[in-house]
């Protein structure tokens, strides 16, 4: 146990400092510092002058090796559009993304898996073609469509929900939340229901997948012949089996879902981490490009880093040497 | 001569007589897919004919007629079926020339990424041991991020290292380029895995007894045979690579306004879903949810249809 | 007296496809007794398979029963719902898979699974239902049961774990067992293990079990009738001895010659009336055709193939950073094999015989040792020019017909391929001529060419296989288990054509199986291989009357003991006759 997450641990903290290199290689060549941050009089020898300065002639490692150890420290630089610390920014932001992406991702997954697992289970029933064919038109209905479709019937024609930002939000400490107001709530209802869909209905259809394919083994079979009971058979024995190959799914499933609120907050101007991001990539603000991808990846490794352990939980074989 | 002749018509009698024919003509599903498909694809590659104006050329679109609703609802003109957008362009035919730029950037993109991905697999999976495992370390960071961000990034970074006005000119062929990087991880794994199927099975092994180069077994013999699953994620993919190319324009990243594509045209639709406009947004987002599903459905209907097992 | 347990009326069984409906069993009577063992034997697409699954109400989509009537004790049980059959299955009926490595749900120890199956049926509490487990393990032979019983079924090998879904079978005391093809993926001593405890539980429980195989020396081992079935239909019923000895019905006569004789060689198989038209064999006039001419190989004294300390040595395990093993699948093997004999190679699977004819033709590369072909050792040869040389001389003949011809080229253009990677034929005129004379001199006939491989069956591609292995005109032939994916009628006609084309060009075989009586029929030498050793190499009739290394008389021991259809005799004019000829 300790080996496997130790390992684990270690393959994190390499896919981190390559993510860096990318993050570090977008800042230093694509972007050019130097004019990003002097106006167009500035003469050569200023020019220089900063560029030693900030240390943009140090040999190539040793100015990764500063890019890393400013950000495991939170600093990115300063935003080239806002003029302000990149940190700043996205911790005023985070709040706003995260509160999005665990109400939709508990929406997507409390409806998702089982809808899947009943689709699996009563493959010919009515209700199995009702939702199949649903979550067909779900992957093809683009997350910004879904988005502009609420916005249009309930904002814009019932006048029901507000259409866009958070509605007033509540400091508590650095956090800022928008789950302790009516505006608030009714804010986030569209934006939360449009992030959700397109996953749900991919969660639906691969939970699905893996399940009639655990459904179709030789040992539900044998549990067949044996006289157990299909509640036995469908929620003890199958259930279980799909559950290793829907840990990765939720896994990919959450990540994708941070990253599926740029748009979504990019309708709603939702003032989360992603609207920065989008803004960031119409502007070439690098340094806010270099820190979200930091942030996201780091997300990320944590959640491959829970998912792995879980497999270690739910299956055996990994757990008990043969 | 005729001996040619003869194989190529074996070869249409092959499929006539193929499970998947039989299969597709007893799924109503499909075959409503496939009709507006291409229905669809005809349209957007013939819009110079098709299309009842044009509306990008200058000299024909005017400003007076600009935001008429639709034909049928009060003040539509019978010339424009759909209405038109706030420059007087007919909303029908912009969907034309739009989906012509959607399906471009969408074909393009998951052609390359195809043969990114089957290059990838087939050595990958064929040669194991080192170049395997550096390329699938590769494949699956890329793996958990999903696409759009990358598409976003790698737009990102064409944005930083050429000016403006060359960006948006070749708008379409950096599109191509992020979404394709994006994408290839599918294919690479799906190739890699089958190839590491197929490299065990004993025809293989008959090759390389026959003393054929590794190339050759690859390219003649494991190919063909894992080809299979790539045409069902290219079909998926073909539907995904629409969605991504709409998404990162209507984000305002993809092809520029002067040739809009079908999300640049919902998103300039967009601005006008307050002031009563719909028709601008909703014509286009129906036009590319339709086009979406019907790839979607036929990409389903394929993987059964190869896949019998899984029904 | 015994009392009728299970008695199936008429059965019949229907699959709906595109071609309309598939009878897969067509009025199927079959009964049996308490302390019985019922034997049910054909060949693959015979329909066994579906009578079992039948019976327990757990036909495949879109299979159904369309006619007849299943009564256990009398009682009829065809017909019951879905919720009355969960009553019977397990409870009255048990069943036993063939494959003991996906039969368990891997993520419940065997405990859980037992439990559960234990209470589903009797109602036990948790103590006594636990107890009952460990009773049962011990019952089929699992040591050390009470710390066992709460293992994971990847701890267990192959064998304990169809002993566990054995006692699973067990649980709740069923009158009727179906096992379907029980021992089919175990190696031979083990085979032979599971059947002994299936014959002692029939015969201590007094239950009846109807057993499921293709293999006539499990039916000969444990089956007391024995039921014939050919397309779906049971031709013939009757005592074991009966059956296997003087059977009335052609097919179970000519199912039953086609089985390789154990106890004595015989020259060719008897052609027997089978499912499938052998095809006419066109023979060609070897002395001025392509096929004969040009075989002129150099000459050389001493063996065609000399092996010296061969060693090949696999890596497994270190996936999640664990230990990672090494596994000596050669270990220090030496043989040689003369000008025009038939070298065998037998052997359990994972004994490695497989793996040398893999080294033997440089799919692999060997760890150590040398491979001395025509006077040449091929461990030696670097550049893949050279190696092609003697590569044209050695060709293969795989195991699996399905999967050792590419299903995406035609037939002519699989049996070019060696043609015109090595330039054999002046031109492609030339090309297909040769094509199409291979193919009717191995009886597929010229028009297979146009043809592709899922047109054909099991038996028919194994034929092109040969024949794409004759397209390089090869003095040497590996066969590595040409048979063991074929029912035996076809067996017979693929090693009889085997044997006429070692003859007709004077080939030098090796032949690996391991299958013992099929080795006895096609071999001169034999080299036994175990766990990467080749303990003993002897004549082949030596080793079948006097085997000398202990492994080599454990297998011998293991031979099914059935001796055919003739009496001793019989066979013995028979063999003198082979010698004569």
């Amino acid at each position: 146990m300790f080996k496997f997450v130790s390992m684990r641990l270690l393959q994190s903290i390499v896919v981190m400092l390559v993510v860096g290199l990318i993050a570090f290689g977008l800042f230093r060549f694509v972007g050019d510092p130097i004019n990003n941050m002097v106006g167009q009089d500035t003469t050569l020898t200023e020019r220089e002058a900063l560029t030693e300065s900030l240390g943009l002639n140090d040999p190539f490692l040793v100015q990764y090796g500063r890019f890393i150890s400013k950000a495991v420290q939170g600093d990115f630089g300063m935003s080239y559009r806002l003029r302000q610390p990149v940190s700043g920014l996205i911790a005023e932001r985070f709040p706003a993304t995260l509160e999005l992406s665990l109400i939709s991702a508990f929406i997507a997954l409390a409806l998702g898996v089982p809808m899947g697992i009943y689709t699996a289970i009563k493959p010919k029933s009515l209700i199995t073609r009702g939702f199949m064919t649903l979550s067909l038109v779900g992957i093809s209905l683009p997350t910004f469509l879904i988005g502009i479709l609420l916005i249009l019937f309930f904002g814009v024609t019932l006048r029901w929900l507000p259409t866009f930002g958070r509605g007033e939000v509540v400091d508590l400490g650095w956090w800022s939340t928008g789950f302790l107001t009516a505006s608030g709530l009714k804010s986030l209802i569209l934006p939360a229901i449009t992030l959700a869909i397109f996953q749900m209905t991919l969660i639906v259809r691969l939970v699905r997948a893996e399940m009639l394919e655990v459904l179709r083994t030789d040992y539900i079979k044998f549990a067949h012949a044996r006289g157990l009971s299909p509640r036995l058979i469908n929620f003890s024995i199958a259930l279980r089996n799909t559950l290793v190959p829907v840990i990765t799914i939720i896994g990919l499933q959450v990540g994708s879902i941070i990253a599926f609120a740029i748009i979504t907050e990019s309708v709603f101007q939702w003032p989360g981490m992603g609207l920065l991001f989008i803004q960031a990539v119409s502007e070439v603000d690098i340094p806010v490009m270099a820190a979200y991808l930091l942030l996201i990846a780091f997300v990320f490794v944590v959640i491959n880093l829970i998912v792995d352990i879980l497999y270690f939980v739910v299956d055996p074989r990994l757990r008990v040497q043969s | 001569m005729s001996d040619i002749s003869n194989e190529r018509s074996s070869f249409l009698t092959r499929f006539r007589e193929s499970d998947l024919w039989w299969n597709f003509k007893g799924s109503p599903g499909a075959i409503i897919a496939a009709t507006v498909t291409f229905l669809m694809i005809f349209g957007a590659a013939f819009a110079n004919f098709v299309a009842p104006h044009n509306p990008f050329d200058l000299a024909t679109v005017d400003l007076f007629d600009a935001l008429l609703p639709p034909a049928w609802e009060d003040g539509g003109k019978a010339s424009f079926l759909l209405g038109t957008d706030d420059q007087g362009r007919d909303v029908f035919s912009t969907i034309l020339y739009g989906s012509r730029i959607s399906l471009i950037v969408g074909f393009a993109s998951v052609g390359f990424a195809a043969i990114l991905g089957i290059a990838v697999g087939l050595v990958s999976g064929y040669a194991g041991g080192v170049v395997d495992s550096i390329l699938m370390r590769i494949a699956d960071v890329q793996l958990s991020f999903p696409a759009i961000l990358i598409a976003l990034l790698i737009d990102g970074v064409a944005r930083g290292i050429m000016p403006r006005e060359t960006h948006d000119e070749l708008a379409v062929y950096v599109l191509v380029i992020a979404i394709g990087l994006s994408f290839w991880v599918q294919y690479a794994r799906t190739v890699r895995s089958s190839v590491m199927v197929e490299r065990n099975k004993e025809y293989v092994q008959a090759g390389q007894v026959i003393g054929l180069p590794d190339w050759i077994i690859l390219v003649r013999h494991i190919l063909p045979n894992v080809m299979g699953p790539v045409l069902v994620i290219a079909t998926i993919q073909l539907a995904l690579a629409v969605i991504t190319e709409a998404t990162l324009s209507f984000l305002g990243v993809g092809v520029p306004p002067t040739s809009p594509s079908l999300g640049t045209l919902i998103r300039i639709g967009n601005d006008y879903l307050f002031s009563g406009e719909w028709w601008i947004t909703i014509f286009p987002g129906g036009a590319l949810v339709i086009l979406v599903l019907s790839v979607n459905i036929l990409g389903d209907w394929l993987r059964d249809a190869l896949n019998p097992k899984l029904r | 007296m015994s009392k009728t347990l299970l008695d199936i009326k008429d059965l019949v069984v229907e699959f709906p496809s595109r071609h309309g409906d598939v009878i897969a069993a067509k009025n199927v009577c079959l009964s049996v007794e308490s302390g019985e063992i019922l034997g049910v034997v054909g060949e693959s697409g015979a329909g066994k398979s579906t009578i079992g699954n039948a019976v327990m109400g757990l036909l495949e989509r879109p299979g159904r029963v369309g006619g007849g009537e299943v009564f256990l004790e009398g009682e009829k049980i065809s017909g019951l719902s879905q919720v009355q059959m969960r009553k019977i299955r397990g409870k009255r009926i048990g069943m036993i898979f063939q494959d003991p490595l996906t039969s368990l749900n891997p993520l419940e120890t065997i405990a859980k699974q037992l439990i559960g199956t234990i209470q589903t049926h009797l109602g036990f509490n948790d103590a006594d239902a636990r107890e009952r487990a460990i009773s049962l393990l011990d019952q089929v032979g699992i040591p050390n049961p009470s710390e066992r019983v709460d293992h994971y079924p990847h701890q267990f090998s192959g064998g304990m774990r169809q002993r566990v879904v054995i006692a699973l079978a067990l649980c709740a005391e069923p009158e009727v067992i179906l096992a379907d093809e029980p021992t089919t993926a175990l190696d031979v001593s083990i085979q032979a293990q599971i059947l002994d405890l299936l014959k002692k539980l029939v015969r201590e429980k007094g239950v009846g079990m109807i057993l499921i195989t293709h293999d006539m020396g499990v039916i000969a081992e444990v089956a007391d009738r024995v039921a014939v079935m050919y397309r779906g239909v049971v031709v013939e019923t009757g005592p074991t001895a009966k059956i296997l000895g003087n059977p009335d019905h052609p097919y179970s006569r000519s199912l039953i010659s086609a089985v390789p004789r154990p106890d004595v060689r015989l020259h060719r198989f008897p052609m027997v009336e089978s499912i499938e038209a052998a095809g006419e064999r066109k023979d060609l006039d070897l002395s001025t055709h392509w096929l004969g001419k040009a075989r002129d190989f150099g000459q050389s004294d001493g063996p065609l193939l000399k092996v010296d300390n061969l060693e090949m040595v696999f890596k497994t395990g270190g996936m999640f950073g664990g230990g990672s093993s090494i596994v000596r699948a050669v270990d220090d093997v030496s043989f040689d094999i003369r000008n025009g004999e038939c070298f065998g190679i037998v052997g359990e699977s994972g004994s490695g015989k497989s793996t040398i004819a893999r080294l033997v033709t440089s799919i692999y590369k060997s760890a150590g040792g040398s491979i001395n072909f025509a006077g040449t050792d091929l461990t030696k040869i670097k550049k893949r020019k050279e190696l092609n040389v003697h590569r044209r001389q050695m060709q293969m003949i795989f195991q699996d017909p399905f999967s050792s011809v590419n299903a995406r080229m035609k037939v002519r253009d699989i049996i070019a391929e060696p043609i015109r990677f090595h330039k054999l034929a002046s031109s492609e005129k030339e090309t297909r001529q040769i094509v199409d004379d291979l193919l009717d001199h191995v009886g597929l006939g010229a028009k297979a060419a146009v043809k592709y491989p899922h047109e054909f069956s099991g038996g028919q591609r194994q034929r092109i296989s040969i024949a794409r292995a004759l397209a390089t005109r090869p003095r040497f032939l590996i066969c590595d288990e040409p048979t063991s994916a074929l029912d035996v009628s076809i067996q017979a006609q693929i090693l009889n054509l085997l044997k006429d084309l070692q003859d007709e060009l004077g080939l030098t075989m090796m032949f690996i199986s391991h299958d013992l009586p099929v080795i006895r029929q096609m071999c001169d030498r034999v080299g036994v291989m175990s766990k990467g050793k080749m303990v003993e190499i002897a004549e082949t009739e030596e080793l079948f009357v006097a085997p000398k290394h202990d492994y080599s008389k454990h297998l011998i021991s293991l031979m099914p003991s059935y001796t055919g259809l003739m009496n001793k005799e019989d066979a013995q004019a028979e063999a003198g006759q082979a010698e004569a000829s």
